[in-house]
């Protein structure tokens, strides 16, 4: 089911009349709301009324992650804060969070958003949709939710674990979408199992996974191990959260809706736009937000885009499935982890900063995530009581930072490999 | 007052054989050794006769190593001989981080090694009930 045929099906050349006017609204908007946009314009010698087709997309600044940072929290945002009625955050590289703020009318278009994503997994006013992503400042939760009321679905807002508790609602409730991420969704196949309940026997139909990278091999499982169509979300709380792109049943890449945001692919290093088809970093500019519309901010997500109109007549265009970072951020278990966040936590306790390790995995569908920290110096006693002091420090300052559980272990120093003389900080054997 | 040298062991096959094998190619001979263990890690305590060169060599072979000073009594091998001197500990309010027994083929007396948190506090009380007290030289 298509949501809004008259824009997801758009002529593009139509397409894109509509995001010019909408490009040339939102730079005013940031122009002169927005003090860090205006004199990121200005040292450009840019005014948005320049705006005449979409080519001038590129003489606008970009922004980055540190830019939300540097003026957290609320210095980018374009409405007054009377008008903003929701605020997200999510992990920043350091102890501040990313915060995003959202108007009512920025909800409701998210909501609509998020309908489509629903409706491309089959969804409609009769779906029973299970929100299984964590609700409160991480944007899955509740973008889901406004997504699954926007279609008119009966919506359960369960939010993330609880896992026999979902199995049983899926079953009483009769669920027919689910909404989690996709180690999540494996998880809980395995654990029916172990309580002798039959995927396959749910009114399960379909589910929309996202939130975290996934492989091709990821989807086949669960669509195989459920009996359902398991499509592909992709969002980031900076542009709005889920629903900024979502397969459709096709599943041949992720229509970003076109109308809300502005894909470009550019080159990492150079900061060239990309022709279609070429791989590199994801940028957006969201072109129909209030709260805080970003321009040519930098997703860090390496993709691709094709423009040709889908099998399902849409002409939105499609991202491929994410095939990496430009950055070293981590995505465990939905929550975004960067190096530095645990490198400062150990500088915090330790006064320097020793030898670590990151070491991802993923056992029985669940990301598992190991800091191991080599003893030295200071850090060393010959008391086993100060060391597991050390050992449990450590881990509950990360998990604080965090906001997830990890697994601290000691090593002997000079047993974390170092190539080039620097060591290695992230084995990911996901 | 002894130093105890301390290595910190990761809890993984043939660690402490390498560091035993470091500290025998530099000659230096174990008099007492101690392991405590967690299901992570571990800590190697123990008597060597040159702690200083202990510790160097150790750490030039990349282990981490630390001394720390312990005293060690010799009471009577019969029932209640530890006990006396616990409770003297006890009286004095020293807490005892770890403790562990050794003996020399010369002494037909037990021999224990204390961690204690107020070491001076400890010996002075010892000495002053006519606890025996190994020195340096007793040992090295």
């Amino acid at each position: 089911m298509i949501w809004n045929q008259k824009i997801e099906c758009m002529d593009r050349e139509q397409l894109s009349v509509l995001q010019t006017e909408k490009l040339r609204k939102t730079a005013q908007k940031v122009y002169e709301n927005v003090p860090f946009y205006k004199q990121a314009f200005d040292e450009l010698g840019v005014k948005p009324d320049d705006i005449k087709s979409l080519d001038d997309l590129q003489s606008l600044p970009f922004t980055v992650k540190s830019d939300l940072r540097d003026h957290y929290p609320f210095g980018l945002f374009s409405a007054k804060s009377e008008d903003i009625v929701r605020l997200h955050a999510s992990s920043g590289t350091t102890g501040k969070p990313t915060v995003v703020g959202y108007t009512a009318r920025d909800i409701k278009n998210w909501g609509d958003l998020m309908a489509r994503s629903f409706a491309f997994a089959g969804g409609n006013k009769n779906s029973v949709i299970q929100v299984a992503y964590g609700y409160g400042l991480f944007t899955g939760g509740l973008g889901a939710h406004y997504g699954a009321e926007a279609l008119g679905a009966t919506t359960i807002p369960i939010s993330g674990g609880n896992t026999k508790r979902q199995i049983m609602l899926m079953q009483d409730f009769g669920t027919t979408i689910i909404a989690a991420t996709p180690s999540y969704m494996l998880f809980m196949a395995e654990t029916m199992e172990e309580m002798g309940v039959d995927p396959k026997s749910l009114k399960l139909e379909a589910g929309v996974f996202g939130a975290e990278p996934w492989t091709e091999a990821m989807r086949t499982e669960i669509e195989q191990r459920f009996g359902i169509l398991a499509i592909d979300i992709y969002g980031l709380s900076e542009i709005m959260g889920p629903g900024v792109a979502s397969d459709c049943e096709c599943k041949c890449g992720l229509h970003i809706s076109e109308d809300f945001f502005l894909p470009e692919i550019i080159d990492p290093v150079t900061l060239k736009p990309l022709p279609y088809g070429s791989e590199g970093e994801l940028v957006f500019t969201t072109i129909d937000k209030d709260g805080i519309p970003l321009i040519r901010y930098r997703t860090r997500d390496i993709t691709s885009l094709n423009a040709d109109t889908c099998e399902c007549g849409r002409t939105m265009v499609r991202m491929q499935k994410v095939l990496g970072r430009s950055d070293d951020m981590l995505i465990i278990r939905g929550v975004n982890v960067f190096p530095s966040q645990i490198e400062g936590v150990l500088m915090d306790i330790a006064g320097v900063s020793p030898h670590y390790q990151i070491v991802v995995d993923r056992a029985h569908n669940f990301d598992r995530l190991e800091v191991q920290v080599e003893v030295e110096g200071s850090l060393f006693s010959d008391e086993v009581r100060r060391l597991e002091e050390l050992r449990a420090k450590i881990q509950a300052d990360i998990q604080t930072v965090l906001g997830i559980n990890v697994k601290v272990s000691l090593v002997e120093p000079k047993t974390i490999e170092r190539s080039m003389g620097k060591a290695k900080r992230v084995i990911d054997n996901r | 007052m002894i130093k105890q040298l301390s290595v910190f062991i990761e809890n993984k096959k043939g660690r402490l054989a390498k560091i035993t094998g470091v500290l025998a190619d530099a000659g230096i001979d174990l008099i007492a050794l101690s392991i405590a263990d967690t299901t992570n890690f571990g800590i190697m305590r123990g008597i060597v006769k040159d702690p200083d060169k202990a510790v160097n060599i150790l750490k030039e072979n990349g282990f981490t190593a630390s001394l720390a000073e312990v005293f060690v009594v010799e009471v009577p091998d019969e029932p209640g001989g530890l006990s006396n001197v616990l409770q003297l500990l006890d009286e004095a309010d020293v807490s005892i981080e770890y403790l562990y027994s050794f003996v020399f083929a010369q002494n037909e007396n037990a021999l224990i090694l204390f961690r204690v948190e107020d070491i001076d506090g400890a010996v002075a009380k010892l000495k002053q009930n006519g606890v025996k007290l190994l020195t340096a030289d007793d040992i090295y």
